[in-house]
């Protein structure tokens, strides 16, 4: 066990832990933030997607000991004073969820690529969320929120 | 207008809800939910009391609505489209209505509390209809006394009650208080559909704000004071059971409380307990990480009680027992073999597909909290009150003092119809006697599953000399039963005819899969009959549209099970949508009537960089009246995707009885990039009584897309999944 100081949604936490436990657990078991899921464990299916330094990242595969001074932003993190951020809002807009559990981890996604691309051509989109299941099959609305994000991001600001 | 009489088989709503005195108070979080902030809806101020009116309805002195959601909800929408239906008839503002997820609860609730079979809405739509249309009689009635107006004189108008003249009124909440008491009648009046003013509209998902926010909603998000953490360990084969394991080492790991051995064995099992390994080891701890490095400690003496079967001997015993298998089921008219013996031609096709699992992105999971002589129980689960009748059975523990608890559930597909992991949770409470959540890893959820069998079936067709077809015959064999539907189309559209199921064994868990059966015969029989067209030299829709004619005007044999007027209808609005006669000539068609509804999909292929890709869907829908158009096309695009995904991608392979893709580096999904660019729903309009749609649009998906493979690539697809690289059914 060892102590670690993290900055999660710019907050300071002091959390004790095991080197090895991923940031996934850290985030929904010790900070009680269950908004990132867990779906496998290995990298493969996003559920667990969080911002580190604003870049996208599985947390179930990035030990508490790696993330150092970075900077941690989760689904929770994303809006502001109960504001929904321009990709959240698209996606209530598109009523793209059906069980939901993906949903944090696809915006986690798009959020990164948006920030970086704020107008992405669809190959772009495609490499930037097809590390990311839906087993639910909502792939064409997460798509048409993606765009209807990225206009609304140009005539809005950001999150 | 339709009267309907107020009692459900045995479930009344003649008896009045015996509310509570004044009204009922209920918590801080609820009233707070109450305020959405997406669409800024009004709220005056925050209801300090709720009135129930009856099981699913409250109202608050302002005119707030709260509708409980009966069923669980597994991503099909009902938490959305259930309380619209009992708005409707209440006739409120659909802006003023919150809805709050249902516990189990047989008194409150009057329809089947089950998700499953497509059925939530089909078995819901009497009852939420008479549970609106209830309270607003209740109301009315408290409002005609408070008002002195009779009854007949008063109508009502999105929660405000007028005299007929519009002069006095004379709002819902003002009158809720006084309604409570109200005896509902034997009859009651519903609207008519023409009426409909939330029924039919696109309404948000209820739940869609508390989604994108990552808020607690699902079962492994549940919390509870001094909850520990468990996970299992279940026998690495099917055909093994455990002997023994290094129980003290375990629990000398940091972190880990106990480390035992349950059994869920329950004397008379239900169906829903279907589960290949009722003794399992159990490790429980504070946090799921420690339990998690504690598994990978375990040395375990497993040891072998039955076959370890191979994919290999599945497809053996597969082609074994078509030929030679018991036949289960049969249909037969006039007399296919001599048929086809005879014939100028005759076309031979074998369809296969292999064993694929769930994969709910939410793997397994439950909250268990077991006391002396009570159980609480919080989780996802499709079958609530069979869960709460096994863990009566499994612990002793009357019915009456279990409480059921559904949480939003990420993903259903037919998975969690099955009962097992809310059994062992509640095993693992009882055992350490604390509150438990019990958590599969994703590798214990893949290979702990209970699959969509492995199917195969062989279709026979004959011609005469104008290459007219003559007989049809169908046989299918499956692990363990077979995937034939003998009644269903094109059964009445050809004199000679057979259909005939057989069944096989094996020792792998398997069950319902969305659209069971189905899932694998749509495919096969519509790729099949597109094949017959193209021998007729026909148009696949033509072709289609001539046997249900057939069926309708000279039908053969006893009686068949779709209506084939309504099947003609979405062939013939996807042939429209498609421009099925125009434009890319790489279109391919399909049919299917399953969970009484009706689909008929086109699905358009171009080439990207030498591979076929699905550039559009068109897909046409009858399920009588659509409750929530938006979100229902939501659930048939998603379907669409589900069925072009694991026809193309997904299947299980065993080895020694075990599953070898056991994550998602080794198990293919559909994903992103793979998906169709563009899915265009649409939905015959009518005012039948709605059928189910978590279901049927998969299973034409599947024909739909072999036949369009076919007419880009030129080749038939028989043997599913039609992208793999070691397909071990291919033919
Ligand atoms: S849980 Fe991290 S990628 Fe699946
Ligand atoms: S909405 Fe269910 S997994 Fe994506």
């Amino acid at each position: 066990m060892e102590f670690f100081e993290i900055n999660v949604n710019n907050k300071i936490h002091q959390v004790e832990a095991d080197p090895s436990t991923p940031l996934l657990w850290i985030i929904r078991e010790n900070l009680s933030l269950v908004g990132t899921k867990y779906g496998c464990g290995i990298s493969q299916c996003g559920a667990c997607t969080v911002h580190l330094n604003g870049e996208a990242i599985r947390s179930c595969v990035y030990p508490v000991s790696a993330v150092g001074k970075q900077k941690i932003t989760t689904i929770e993190g994303l809006s502001k004073d109960g504001e929904y951020s321009y990709v959240q809002e698209a996606w209530i807009n598109e009523d793209v969820s059906q069980c939901g559990y993906c949903q944090a981890g696809q915006i986690m996604s798009a959020t990164a690529l948006l920030e970086k691309s704020s107008d992405p051509p669809d190959d772009e989109i495609d490499i930037a969320m097809s590390g990311n299941i839906c087993r639910c099959g909502t792939y064409t609305r997460i798509k048409k929120a993606i765009k209807s994000a990225s206009s609304n991001k140009k005539s809005n600001g950001n999150y | 207008m339709e009267i309907i009489n107020t009692k459900i088989g045995r479930r009344s709503f003649l008896k009045t809800s015996g509310a509570i005195g004044g009204g009922l108070l209920v918590g801080f979080n609820w009233l707070l939910s109450c305020k959405d902030l997406i669409s800024k809806k009004p709220l005056d101020s925050i209801p300090k009391e709720w009135f129930k009116i009856n099981g699913y309805i409250r109202i608050d002195q302002n005119g707030m609505v709260t509708i409980l959601s009966p069923n669980p909800e597994i991503g099909q929408n009902v938490m959305t489209s259930m309380p619209m239906i009992v708005a409707e008839e209440l006739d409120t503002r659909w802006e003023n209505v919150t809805v709050k997820q249902g516990k189990l609860d047989g008194d409150s609730f009057k329809n089947p509390q089950f998700a499953g079979g497509s059925l939530s809405i089909k078995k819901g739509w009497d009852p939420l209809r008479i549970a609106g249309a209830a309270g607003r009689y209740m109301l009315i009635k408290a409002a005609s006394k408070e008002l002195d107006i009779p009854y007949e004189n008063l109508i009502t108008d999105k929660g405000i009650i007028f005299d007929k003249s519009k002069k006095i009124k004379i709002d819902y909440g003002k009158v809720a208080s006084k309604a409570v008491h109200i005896k509902v009648p034997e009859d009651l009046k519903l609207k008519s559909p023409e009426k409909y003013t939330i029924i039919g509209t696109s309404q948000r998902n209820v739940e869609g704000p508390k989604i994108v926010k990552g808020e607690s909603l699902f079962g492994i998000d549940f919390q509870a004071e001094n909850m520990l953490i468990s996970m299992i360990e279940h026998p690495p084969a099917f055909g093994m059971r455990i002997e023994s394991f290094n129980k003290d080492e375990i629990i000398d790991m940091p972190g880990v409380i106990d480390a035992f051995v349950i059994d869920t064995s329950t004397p008379n099992p239900s169906w829903a307990e279907v589960n290949a390994f009722k003794e399992i080891i159990a490790i429980v701890g504070n946090k799921t990480w420690d339990v998690m490095q504690a598994k990978k400690k375990l040395k375990v003496n497993w040891v072998k009680i039955d076959n370890l079967e191979d994919s290999e001997d599945h497809r053996l015993r597969l082609e074994k027992d078509l030929l030679y298998g018991t036949t289960t089921e049969k249909r037969l008219d006039g007399d296919p073999d001599i048929v086809l013996k005879n014939a100028t031609k005759t076309l031979e096709r074998t369809y296969s597909c292999p064993f694929i699992a769930h994969n709910t992105l939410e793997p397994m999971n439950f909250f268990a909290n077991v006391q002396e002589n009570s159980v609480e129980l919080i989780g996802p689960i499709q079958t609530p009150k069979t869960l709460e009748s096994s863990v009566s059975s499994l612990l002793g523990i009357p019915a009456e003092n279990i409480e059921v608890k559904m949480t939003r559930i990420g993903g259903g597909f037919g998975r969690r119809l099955y009962v097992h992991f809310g059994l062992e949770a509640a095993m693992i409470s009882k055992k350490i006697g604390a509150p438990v959540k019990l958590l599969y890893k994703r590798e214990d959820d893949l290979t702990q599953g209970i699959y969509r069998p492995a199917y195969k079936s062989v279709y026979k067709a004959a011609f005469n000399k104008k290459n007219e077809l003559t007989a049809f015959s169908v046989k299918g064999v499956g692990l363990p039963s077979g995937p034939v539907f003998p009644n269903r189309f094109p059964a009445g559209s050809i004199d000679h005819y057979l259909a005939e199921n057989k069944s096989s064994s094996t020792n792998i868990s398997t069950g319902a899969w969305r659209a069971p059966k189905s899932n694998f015969t749509a495919g096969a029989e519509q790729s099949f009959i597109d094949e017959i067209a193209e021998i007729c030299e026909k148009d696949p829709i033509d072709f289609r549209l001539e046997l249900l004619k057939k069926s309708i005007q000279s039908p053969s044999g006893k009686k068949f099970d779709y209506d084939p007027k309504r099947f003609i209808k979405v062939l013939e609005l996807v042939r429209e949508k498609s421009s099925w006669n125009s434009g890319n000539k790489y279109k391919g068609v399909a049919s299917y009537f399953c969970h009484s509804t009706y689909v008929a999909e086109v699905i358009e292929m171009v080439m990207v960089q030498n591979q076929p890709k699905i550039k559009n869907v068109w897909c046409a829908v009858d399920c009588g009246i659509v409750i929530n158009k938006d979100s229902a096309k939501n659930m048939i695009e998603g379907s669409i995707i589900d069925g072009i995904g694991h026809a193309l991608y997904s299947e299980l392979n065993f080895k020694d009885g075990r599953v070898i893709n056991n994550n998602f580096d080794k198990y293919n999904l559909i994903r992103f990039n793979q998906a169709p660019s563009k899915i265009n729903v649409f939905f015959v309009e009518n005012n039948l009584s709605p059928t189910g749609l978590g279901e049927p649009g998969l299973p034409p998906a599947i024909g739909a897309l072999a036949n369009s493979l076919y007419r880009i690539t030129g080749k038939r697809f028989y043997s599913q999944p039609f992208f793999s690289k070691e397909n071990l059914f291919s033919s």
